[in-house]
């Protein structure tokens, strides 16, 4: 087929706008929050201006945001929301009610920090609480894959093989607030690939009268119900596969569960997420053109964790450094990318030596510099073979 | 439709539906809540003048009329809540410790 882009100059957060508009959920309840406000401003004066059929629902806060998203979901429709943050944090119950339910919603989510103390600024610590949740999680690198994300995550949230709510998750101002050139694809095209809706249940079914949120706390199947939704994640690596791959038909960008650079003849290599990856690429490049052994995983896709398959990419190296842009505070065992990358590193027979770096807390720049050191450290660890400190505090003070 | 759920607690995992939806509503009669009780109500037939206010108060049900006339309790479902001795304006019936009245039954 011929692809057809439109390439315009927006911000991230107009980017996920015009997403939404296209996708043309039946509901969308959202409420503002810093840096997500974008989102919902642009997204609810398109409703205003008739340019999308939504039903846009003013909450009065983000628990409500999320429990209106579970009502309209259970009644069949197909439904988004998008939040940063506090707001986040404040839909938590409903977070683990959505998944449990199994209820398809789509909500991108920017990145934002958890006070105390206040800050607005960027890093991953409200979506990396979320990471139990149930919630798939799909990272994004700037505001074209923000863009892209957010019309996969419909398709694969919604598969009958999986049913599960998706976040879309973008780096508070540094994806959100700035312009950058994005190819939107034509209404048509997305409308098509996502599709119609086909809920596996409507509460406004009349003829298929169901009953949800039902109460399992006696005799119960509480466990059964849970090893379910952990099924549902397994089966999902194949879906978000499928899924990236036909989406590269339709818009010459596909996706996979992380991308590599250079790791073909790499020693050692850098993992990160977010925003991040266009520094740490744009550096590993040129440390490779000098011939050094670097590569690089941009890791995707957070939740479901791509394990084994990280396992076969790292399984050659000689050292790792993990990038986190949050911190679990359990006592310097590190953040949440390198517990699960360590982890999902235990089976090998001979294991990479592996190291950690907690940045960009707060919205702090992650700069050239600060990759070089880390680099650099990262080269003596694989050839002196030791690992002197395991978690360290990029661009901190000290 | 009806859901078959006769021997729901042998299910493997994958038996049950996604999200917990049941998609056959009123099935809960199936689910037995009798064993919840610790006190069993017992109602004295010679005693009771038939005027039906315990069959309205039970808030489950469990109250069995039959012609108009009430004719004993449904302990599947009868909870033991004491509502209905509470409201009997004539103490026609009696709370009675479920483990002593269990007892009774097999004597």
């Amino acid at each position: 087929m011929v692809i057809s882009n439109k390439t315009i100059a927006a911000i991230g957060t107009d980017a996920v706008s015009e997403a939404m508009r296209q996708i043309n959920p039946d509901v969308v309840a959202a409420y503002p929050i810093t840096p997500q406000t974008a989102i919902v401003e642009t997204f609810s004066q398109m409703v205003a201006d008739g340019l999308v059929k939504t039903h846009f629902v003013a909450v009065e806060s983000e628990h409500s945001a999320m429990s209106a998203a579970i009502g309209a979901a259970s009644s069949g429709a197909r439904v988004m929301t998008c939040t940063s943050s506090q707001g986040l944090a404040y839909m938590w119950e409903l977070l683990y009610i959505a998944s449990g339910l199994r209820l398809p919603i789509v909500m991108p989510n920017v990145n934002r920090s958890l006070s105390a103390p206040i800050n607005i600024h960027c890093d991953h610590g409200d979506s990396m609480g979320a990471r139990d949740t149930g919630w798939i999680q799909l990272f994004s690198e700037n505001g074209q894959e923000a863009y892209d994300n957010t019309i996969q995550a419909a398709r694969i949230a919604e598969h009958p093989d999986i049913l599960l709510p998706a976040m879309v998750l973008m780096d508070g101002f540094i994806i959100s607030h700035s312009i950058d050139r994005v190819d939107i694809l034509e209404d048509e095209v997305v409308s098509k690939f996502v599709g119609e809706y086909k809920p596996a249940f409507s509460l406004l079914d009349a003829e298929n009268p169901v009953s949800i949120g039902t109460f399992d706390g006696l005799y119960g199947y509480f466990f059964e119900f849970k090893r379910q939704q952990e099924e549902a994640m397994v089966n999902a690596f194949k879906v978000i596969k499928d899924v990236g791959k036909e989406f590269g038909e339709i818009s010459g960008r596909p996706y996979d569960l992380f991308e590599t650079v250079g790791m073909e003849d790499a020693e050692y290599a850098i993992i990160v997420l977010g925003s991040a990856c266009g520094t740490v690429r744009h550096q590993v490049e040129e440390m490779r053109s000098r011939g050094i052994k670097i590569g690089m995983i941009k890791l995707r896709v957070f939740r479901p964790f791509p394990a084994k398959e990280l396992a076969e990419v790292l399984s050659g190296l000689k050292a790792v450094a993990v990038f986190d842009r949050s911190d679990t505070f359990a006592g310097h065992l590190g953040g949440p990318v390198f517990l699960e990358v360590r982890s999902s590193l235990y089976d090998l027979p001979k294991r990479p030596l592996i190291v950690n770096y907690v940045y960009g807390l707060g919205g702090r720049d992650l700069s050239i510099e600060l990759i070089d050191k880390a680099v650099g450290e990262l080269a003596e660890i694989a050839s002196s073979g030791q690992v002197k400190q395991l978690v360290n505090y990029l661009g901190l003070r000290e | 439709m009806t859901w078959e759920i006769k021997d729901i607690q042998k299910w493997d995992w994958k038996k049950h539906p996604a999200g917990a939806v049941i998609k056959d509503p009123g099935n809960s009669c199936q689910f037995k809540t009798g064993g919840w009780r610790t006190f069993r109500p017992i109602r004295d037939d010679k005693i009771c003048n038939q005027c039906l206010i315990c069959y309205v108060f039970c808030p489950d049900s469990a109250i069995i009329v039959k012609d108009e006339k009430v004719v004993g309790v449904d302990y599947n479902f009868c909870k033991g809540c004491g509502i209905c001795a509470a409201e009997c304006p004539v103490d026609a019936i009696e709370m009675v410790d479920e483990s002593k009245a269990k007892k009774k039954q097999v004597e």
